[in-house]
């Protein structure tokens, strides 16, 4: 039998919710987070909305130190550091002055700090490399922000960031779950962060797989399953998870969100249906079914699925994949959310803001409200009972909730938490 | 121009955000270190030049960056600096 990993920690910045229980409350209310931003429509953007996280300066300053902040230009970095820490904190961990050679990170991002990459570039470009100063390589270095974490927090186990677009937070998580089920660490705070703004949204406005009918009605814009969905809505944040062998949370009597039972990550090659921005189907039902294997569950056992679903117009063909894997359709399929019509899709910190979503809804026994759903597509109708896509929050007792995430590169990677039974 | 002490002032505002050692800060004075002394971290050295260089609006050569690693060796480049 492998070791148990379990949850006991979350922190979370998204559009419509910093910190745990203000995200809590705008889920279950299924608040909006999306906005109109003129400067998008200024340089030109189709999509002029999004999802950023509002972050005030005081609440900068109780994350990082005025040093720290001298020249900081990161949203990504910053909105992980806050989610990080608070994660730390909320698992009962304690900062020292000690190396923990116990504790490490993997903590993904799609780019780190464009922001600040854009600053450097135009510095470099007037002659003045020399007024780069001392933390341009910090800051976008892809590692950027575990290094942050790391030093912040006294990581002395493996401090490291993945990179699979929007795969990047559920596969942080099953890295930190095999890191420490394979005997390496005691615990590792996993999660992922994604900047946001102009420079970095640019090349999916261009790619015309953002919607630009809703500048008007940001928060209808994104409109996962909807038959109206038109393209997804970008957005920012980043989620975090402080996940540990049962011994070590029993050992330090932390409170235990949920258990891990483990997951799959694959990619479809490029093969088949699958291309650079086209998952290949059979690898993404190849994907699920392993997870569930390697969870030890039924697809029965599941109480409620969190999917990708980003509101292109092919969302239908992710709920074939899960109807397919699942061997379910129709009024058996488990019900089933996607965070993206409150947040957008926050890209590389998708998969861990969304698994922060489904932590809460295990612990609360919840599942929050799809909003802009209620004209679910018909090739949806088709697969599933619409009364499996709630668009009011249910309280329920769960036990079982399955996440996945897709990404560009054929990338897969789905997740199993279920309800903690010691 | 302004008198040592004036620019020993002003160095002391401008390290302020990068020292390490309060007591060392508070007893600032010509012989004081920004390594052993104030404990600034070497990486930050590059950032007290450009601020240094905003302050006075003047170029610090790479030369004349190196020595800077104490107070006296600063107020020597930023007098010769802002006279020449």
């Amino acid at each position: 039998m492998r070791k148990r990993v379990v949850i006991t920690g979350l922190g979370v910045v998204a559009s419509n919710g910093v910190g745990i229980e203000a995200f809590k409350s705008a889920i279950m209310q299924g608040r909006s987070g999306i906005e109109y931003y003129p400067h998008l429509k200024e340089l030109g953007f189709s999509c002029c909305i999004g999802g950023i996280p509002k972050i005030s300066d005081e609440l900068k300053r109780e994350y990082l130190t005025e040093l720290q902040l001298r020249n900081f230009n990161s949203n990504g970095i910053l909105y992980g550091c806050i989610s990080g820490m608070d994660a730390w904190k909320d698992a009962g961990l304690t900062i020292s002055d000690d190396v923990d050679y116990d504790s490490g990170t993997v903590f993904g991002t799609g780019t780190s700090s464009v922001d600040k990459f854009r600053e450097s570039i135009y510095k470099i470009d007037d002659n003045k490399v020399r007024r780069l100063g001392s933390t341009a390589v910090a800051q976008t270095m892809v590692s950027g922000v575990s290094a942050y974490l790391g030093g912040i927090l006294g990581l002395g186990n493996q401090v490291t960031t993945n990179s699979s677009a929007c795969t990047t937070g559920t596969e942080a998580i099953m890295m930190g779950y095999d890191r420490i089920v394979s005997g390496q660490a005691q615990r590792m705070l996993v999660g992922s962060c994604s900047d946001d703004g102009a420079y970095l949204w640019g090349g999916f406005d261009a790619m015309k797989v953002l919607t630009y009918k809703h500048n008007d009605t940001p928060t209808e814009g994104s409109r996962p399953m909807s038959a109206t969905a038109s393209g997804f809505v970008p957005g920012g944040g980043a989620g975090a998870l402080v996940i540990e062998s049962l011994e070590s949370a029993i050992e330090r009597g932390a409170h235990i969100y949920a258990e891990l039972l483990g997951g799959h990550i694959n990619s479809g090659g490029q093969r088949q249906s699958g291309s650079m921005t086209a998952p290949n189907d059979d690898a993404v039902i190849r994907c699920i079914t392993k997870a569930l294997d390697h969870a030890a569950i039924q697809a029965t056992d599941i109480d409620s699925i969190n999917g990708h679903l980003t509101a292109t117009k092919n969302d239908h063909v992710e709920i074939k994949n899960w109807t397919e894997a699942l061997g379910l359709s129709g009024s058996d399929f488990p019900h089933i959310n996607s965070l993206k019509s409150m947040v957008g899709h926050c890209l590389s910190a998708a998969g861990s803001i969304e698994s922060v979503a489904c932590v809460l809804q295990l612990q609360d026994n919840f599942i929050f409200p799809n909003i802009n759903c209620s004209d679910v597509s018909d090739e949806i109708k088709a697969l599933i009972d619409t009364s499996r896509i709630p668009l009011q929050l249910i309280n329920k007792e769960l036990n079982i909730i399955a996440k996945a995430s897709f990404g560009f590169g054929d990338v897969n990677g789905c997740i199993i938490f279920k309800k903690f039974k010691a | 121009m302004k008198d040592k002490a004036q620019l020993i002032e002003d160095l002391k505002e401008i390290v302020k955000p990068y020292i390490q050692n309060q007591e060392a800060f508070d007893n600032i004075n010509e012989d004081t270190d920004f390594i052993n002394d104030l404990k600034i971290n070497s990486a930050n050295l590059v950032d007290v030049v450009l601020d240094i260089e905003d302050k006075y609006d003047i170029e610090i050569d790479n030369d004349s960056m190196e020595v800077m690693l104490n107070v006296k060796a600063s107020l020597e480049v930023i007098q010769s600096k802002i006279s020449a």
